[in-house]
């Protein structure tokens, strides 16, 4: 295997200019500290050394590009080989929802400016640090995963932002004042106040367009060929979550009904929806489970699984940590057991209920229930009657207002997405493979 | 040069095209929004929030923008691409390597990929401002349409380039179709759709084969994708686009209530 170099001169040319943006930036910053308030001055003569930091890291990158084997600012290999040896769908997941969680529940402290911007700062060195890498550099460096890269920033910043403007009109309610969004609300003449903003948005979206076209040439591979199948094969992007989801779910689940129930979902959300609060103004607390659930759909779910699927996923679809080279020939265990198996022959030390040959079609069908029979009923209960077990506990309230069938739409959409996370858990825990396995109609769960 | 420009605004082809002075004052601002076309698709006065970058992000009207950014550089695309199996991947090669403007496939690339960015975070805005709470349910359904939409116009356009990284994400995507309950071969359900006999479901007669117009991805599907991503979505998009927009006017803003 030929050794590929971890950094080249292009490569450290390119990280000077992003250590320069960032010193810049953090400059910028300074200058706003100082300016907005004078009892500040030693959180500003902070962040002045550390732009003077990041300016000399630019410099010793843009200077230093000549020998690349003996630059130094370089991910410390500790760190990669820690970051690599939790890398599995298991670590990922807990740390996506730890964060999550964390978000949420800390929101008060999150929103904070300064917090903000320490974690910007330690984002963009994290992701310059590892640009130094050269697996890391292989996969995040690729073409069509630049808009994913920049997603994580902008997404990261509008939530941060959507929080901020939450938890101020939270205290805004809290102490009886006028929401942020009634305080200045007058009526003002389209031209020229929004025609212009418009104009502007339109230059800075060209701009910005022209440039990273310029930059960043689109992707072109070998002509296509249908004998030659890519290891791994990726569907394009945005729909890598979906993809993500074949490892737990069968195709027609995975990628035809549960695709189907997230847009059927979407759709349902202003007719679920009773809460008449929150209409036209930033708030958590007055809308808290809707903006939960809403987030966790679109954060650790989809998102999450998009990052997932683009740069943990290498050959056969098996997990690699974000510095490992992607291997071929690594060999994941697969031993997944399906229900009607444990049921059977772990439980009951029988033999799995099979139909005598030669046997009429009624008699199959009755002996695929019987070999099933634990998994189908499960199902059954899972869509037919939690429910009415949700109606009667933690939903009640939401019951009561929502009316019968509402409810009953409500809850099974929530059960189709939760149904996710609990086969990722049982997959886990269990190795379970499909709670129903009737390989024969294609229907497995 | 100040009689040059007063002598254009007062001639008769100018005057027959704007027919009202500039909007320098209250009542021309009023009037130029409801005398050009171009802008009466906006109301004449609008409340502060409903333009308030940190509020609205303006992640719809960007997507409106690079809607019809696309619609331009696909337009210049079509001048020079030919979907066909002998010149499409070559097409693409001299607009990357020969081409004056070739540029307009990268532009045209970066946009579609920010495109479905700036949907999405338009529709987590819209969420997070709770404005799809009543009056503005039914727009909220239109917007979740134009986002399928978006994602298809994008899936369909990843194929013509006609390289591996086309054929194989658009053969991992559309394997799906082959398990859809009842009308995919290999999806459950499929043999009841049977007369004495006989499959009605087959690998050349499922959802899969429509989608792709053959067994595995080919010419045909190449001619299909063409025409569904420069013909048949963007059509259907611009009227969708024109009923949300037609919609926001007629349900008093893009948020708050009434």
């Amino acid at each position: 295997m030929t050794h590929n170099p971890d950094l080249t001169s292009s490569v450290i040319f390119g990280l000077g200019w992003l250590y320069l943006l960032l010193a810049l930036l953090n400059i910028w910053w300074t200058a706003r500290i100082m300016k907005g308030d004078p009892h500040r001055d030693k959180e500003a003569a902070g962040w002045g050394a550390y732009s003077g930091l990041l300016l000399m890291a630019a410099l010793a990158h843009l200077t230093g590009s000549s020998s690349p084997e003996h630059f130094h600012i370089r991910m410390p290999n500790f760190i990669k080989e820690f970051i690599d040896l939790g890398a599995a769908p298991v670590p990922y997941f807990t740390l996506t929802m730890v964060l999550f969680i964390a978000v949420v529940v800390l929101r008060k402290w999150f929103v904070k400016e300064t917090v903000g911007w320490v974690l910007l700062n330690l984002s963009v060195l994290f992701l310059a640090l590892s640009m130094t890498d050269y697996d890391f550099r292989q996969i995040v460096g690729k073409p069509d995963n630049v808009p994913i890269v920049s997603m994580l920033f902008i997404v990261g910043f509008f939530t941060w932002l959507a929080f901020k403007r939450a938890v101020d009109n939270d205290e805004r309610r809290a102490a009886g004042k006028p929401l942020f969004e009634q305080e200045k609300n007058e009526k003002i003449l389209v031209w020229p106040d929004l025609v212009y903003s418009e104009l502007i948005c339109m230059v800075v979206v060209t701009v910005i367009l022209t440039a990273w076209a310029l930059l960043l040439p689109a992707p072109l591979e070998e002509p296509a060929s249908s004998a030659q199948t890519p290891n791994p094969s990726k569907a394009p992007w945005y729909f890598l979550g979906l993809q993500e989801m074949l490892v737990y779910f069968d195709p027609w689940m995975a990628g035809v009904v549960l695709p189907s129930l997230i847009l059927v979902g979407l759709m349902a959300i202003p007719y679920i929806d009773y809460n008449k609060l929150g209409n036209g103004y930033y708030t958590f607390n007055e809308r808290k489970f809707a903006i939960l659930t809403f987030m966790f759909g679109f954060l650790p779910l989809w998102v999450g699984m998009i990052i997932l699927g683009t740069f943990l996923r290498g050959p056969n679809w098996n997990f690699f940590g974000i510095y490992e080279p992607w291997d071929a020939h690594k060999l994941e265990v697969l031993n997944n057991v399906n229900l009607s198996e444990y049921f059977w022959i772990y439980w009951l030390q029988a033999r799995i209920p099979v139909a005598p040959s030669g046997a009429g079609e009624l008699t199959k069908i009755l002996f695929i229930l019987q070999r099933e029979w634990l998994g189908l009923l499960l199902c059954l209960f899972y869509l037919a009657v939690v429910p009415f077990l949700l109606a009667a506990t933690i939903f009640r309230s939401f019951a009561i207002k929502m009316g019968f069938i509402r409810f009953i739409v409500f809850s099974n959409l929530l059960l189709f997405m939760a149904s996710l996370p609990i086969k990722m858990v049982l997959r886990w825990s269990f190795s379970l493979k499909y709670l129903v396995g009737i390989p024969e109609w294609f229907f497995n769960i | 040069m100040a009689s040059v420009g007063d002598y254009i605004r007062g001639s008769q082809i100018w005057k027959s095209i704007f027919r009202h002075p500039a909007p320098i004052d209250r009542r021309n601002r009023i009037v130029v929004m409801l005398t050009n076309f171009f802008l009466h698709l906006h109301p004449v006065s609008i409340k502060q929030q409903g333009i308030a970058l940190s509020y609205t992000w303006c992640m719809g009207g960007i997507t409106f923008f690079l809607f019809l950014a696309e619609t331009v550089t696909g337009v210049l695309l079509m001048f020079y691409y030919r979907p066909t199996l002998e010149h499409a991947f070559n097409d693409i090669l001299a607009l990357r390597d020969v081409t004056t403007l070739g540029v307009m496939r990268e532009m045209h690339r970066w946009g579609a990929h920010a495109m479905v960015i700036t949907v999405w975070l338009h529709m987590y805005r819209v969420f997070l401002t709770g404005s799809y709470k009543p009056p503005r349910e039914f727009n909220w359904v239109v917007g979740v349409l134009l986002l399928v939409l978006t994602l298809l116009l994008s899936f369909t356009g990843y194929l013509l380039p006609w390289d591996q990284l086309a054929i194989w994400a658009i053969t991992v995507g559309s394997n799906m179709a082959r398990a859809t309950p009842f009308l995919g071969h290999e999806g459950p359900g499929f043999q009841l759709l049977n007369i004495g006999g006989f499959d009605l479901i087959t690998n050349a007669s499922d959802a899969r084969f429509i989608l792709l117009g053959g067994r595995f991805v080919g010419e045909m599907t190449l001619n299909r994708f063409y025409i569904l991503h420069c013909v048949a979505i963007p059509l259907v998009v611009a009227l969708l686009i024109a009923i949300h927009f037609w919609r926001i006017r007629k349900d008093g803003g893009i948020s708050q209530p009434l």
